[in-house]
């Protein structure tokens, strides 16, 4: 059971200044079980600070943030690591270039456990990571000792991707994560995305900016709009929904 | 002959240092300037305790300790500070000068006459030069093994992944400030012992020993990359320690070209100056190519 709730979260920044500005206002959402929300927004519509917010990079200004009956609201970003995973849009951020793709998988593995003196163990791993590797597409079990600098970027998100589901979190976030991939990569990481999440029921958080994506995939879509929540939809409405419809919340 | 191993013995010292600026320079990724103060610390504990008839291994650990000490200095402005780290250490560095001084109460201390590692009972039958080559394969095979072996570790793993990627680390729920701390305290811990066996290596402990031993150990580090390419982590290890040798036979070279010792700065900064820029210059020229095809004609 994974379970996410923001209860009146607000963030301003620049508090007491000219430039005060109130990005979130008042947000108030609960995430089911299994949910596969996709979120939509213009660009300033306060989507990144929500998952900021959420993987706790940025501290609300008010509000909780509560998952699975945990408050999480004063845990640092580095000890919800453990609960809480996330894709990055630039391939760049989410892997470590002078490590090896094996290396990497391999921290990720570790994540949320003791970090101690004891030898990592790399070779007892290695039957897991090709096996999982396997499964993925652009062949990244053949390149499992090459170092991800070397990588193609759709090759690096797809091993983002693998390192962020491998420990199946209680909530995976992610940030536009095929927005910087030429469009096939960028379909397959959506399927395969898609796949994962509805084989390991994830609880899952997607930002995008396709709206064809935001129907296709998920069954929960949201809308920001200044800080707002202006659409929350899923079932039976949510299947009608066109793009056009989805345009209008855009607009204040 | 004697030139050559102490030459030798040198470069196995100050290897030591190279390892430990290449925790931070090239595993963290970021320049450490509390080294200048780091090196003469480690010297200035040393010698100090030396000269209070301290145990010669008491004195050694003492100098790494002190290293550490500077390490943790650092490593606390830079991250609960939110210091920058260039800034970080120059002040590290700047404080300590006066902690010399204290810790030395003048400005250059000897070790006439006193007990130290180099001078012992099972090294003093050997031939001049060999206490310091012994004496420094040791400490430098002693670390390459635990440093090996601790970057293979979990922890280990960590810490180079906070150097890789800092954003990823703490994503995957590495406490990055942790890693840096610790990196910066192994890291001078080991430049602290390099300045306390140079110290007892030379006879003294000197206020102003310190300056210039960020290029000297940078120097080490990209000589031992230029001059053995790509290689494992571990192997790295060793090619800075030997990298440290040629750098200081370089620099025997160009002494016995008839340069003074007072150019032995200048001189420094001109051959790192020139191995920095040694990639551009293979890009440009080929170098590698014109090598290979020199070679190759018969």
């Amino acid at each position: 059971m994974s379970v996410l709730e923001l209860k009146h979260i607000t963030t301003t920044v620049n508090a007491g200044t000219s430039e005060e500005k109130q990005i979130l206002k008042d947000i108030n959402l609960k995430l089911n079980d299994g949910d596969f929300v996709t979120l939509l927004g213009t660009n300033g519509a306060g989507k990144s600070t929500l998952l900021n917010t959420i993987n706790g990079s940025l501290a609300p200004t008010t509000g909780k943030v509560v998952l699975d009956d945990k408050d999480l609201t004063s845990l640092s970003e580095v000890k919800r690591a453990k609960y809480i995973s996330q894709v990055f849009q630039d391939p760049k951020m989410g892997t470590a270039p002078r490590m090896t793709v094996a290396e990497n998988l391999l921290l990720a593995t570790k994540c949320g456990k003791h970090r101690g003196l004891k030898l990592r163990g790399l070779d007892k791993h290695m039957d897991k990571f090709s096996r999982e590797t396997a499964q993925l597409p652009n062949g990244l079990n053949d390149r499992l000792n090459t170092f991800v600098g070397n990588l193609s970027g759709g090759q690096r998100q797809t091993l983002s991707f693998l390192m962020a589901t491998i420990n199946k979190p209680d909530l995976l976030l992610l940030d536009e994560h095929t927005a910087a991939l030429d469009p096939n990569t960028s379909r397959g990481l959506l399927e395969l995305t898609a796949k994962v999440v509805r084989e390991q029921k994830l609880t899952c958080v997607m930002i995008t900016h396709q709206l064809k994506d935001a129907l296709k995939y998920g069954n929960r879509t949201i809308i920001l709009n200044s800080g707002k929540i202006v659409l929350d939809i899923s079932g039976e409405k949510r299947k009608h929904l066109t793009e056009d419809d989805i345009l209008q919340y855009f607009t204040d | 002959m004697s030139l050559i191993t102490s030459t030798i013995g040198q470069g196995l010292l100050w290897g030591i240092l190279a390892l430990g600026l290449y925790l931070s320079f090239r595993i963290l990724n970021f320049p450490d300037m509390t080294v200048e103060g780091t090196f003469p610390f480690g010297a200035a504990v040393c010698v100090t305790a030396l000269v209070h008839d301290v145990n010669p291994f008491l004195a050694t650990l003492l100098s790494f300790i002190a290293g550490m000490i500077t390490g943790a200095v650092t490593g606390l402005l830079y991250t609960k500070g939110r210091i920058p780290i260039l800034l970080a250490g120059i002040l590290t560095m700047t404080g300590i000068y006066s902690a010399n001084l204290r810790i030395l109460g003048k400005a250059n201390v000897g070790l006439l006459n006193h007990a130290t590692l180099l001078n012992g009972k099972l090294l003093a039958n050997l031939p001049a030069n060999f206490p310091t080559i012994v004496v420094g394969l040791i400490f430098a095979i002693i670390i390459v093994i635990l440093l090996a072996l601790f970057l293979n570790t979990d922890l280990g793993q960590a810490f180079i992944a906070t150097g890789d990627n800092e954003t990823m680390a703490r994503s995957l729920g590495i406490n990055t400030d942790n890693m840096k701390i610790l990196g910066l305290m192994v890291s001078n811990g080991l430049i602290g012992l390099a300045g306390g066996l140079l110290a007892q290596n030379g006879g003294y402990a000197d206020v102003n020993m310190g300056i210039g031993t960020m290029v000297i150990g940078l120097a080490a580090i990209i000589i031992g990359e230029v001059v053995y390419g790509d290689l494992s982590l571990t192997a790295r290890l060793v090619a800075v320690v030997v990298g440290s040798i040629l750098y200081r036979l370089v620099l025997l070279l160009v002494l016995q070209l008839g340069f003074s010792t007072n150019d032995f700065k200048l001189i420094s900064a001109i051959i790192l100056a020139i191995c920095l820029m040694l990639p551009l210059f293979q890009k440009k020229f080929h170098v590698r190519k014109l090598l290979k095809r020199g070679v190759e004609r018969p």
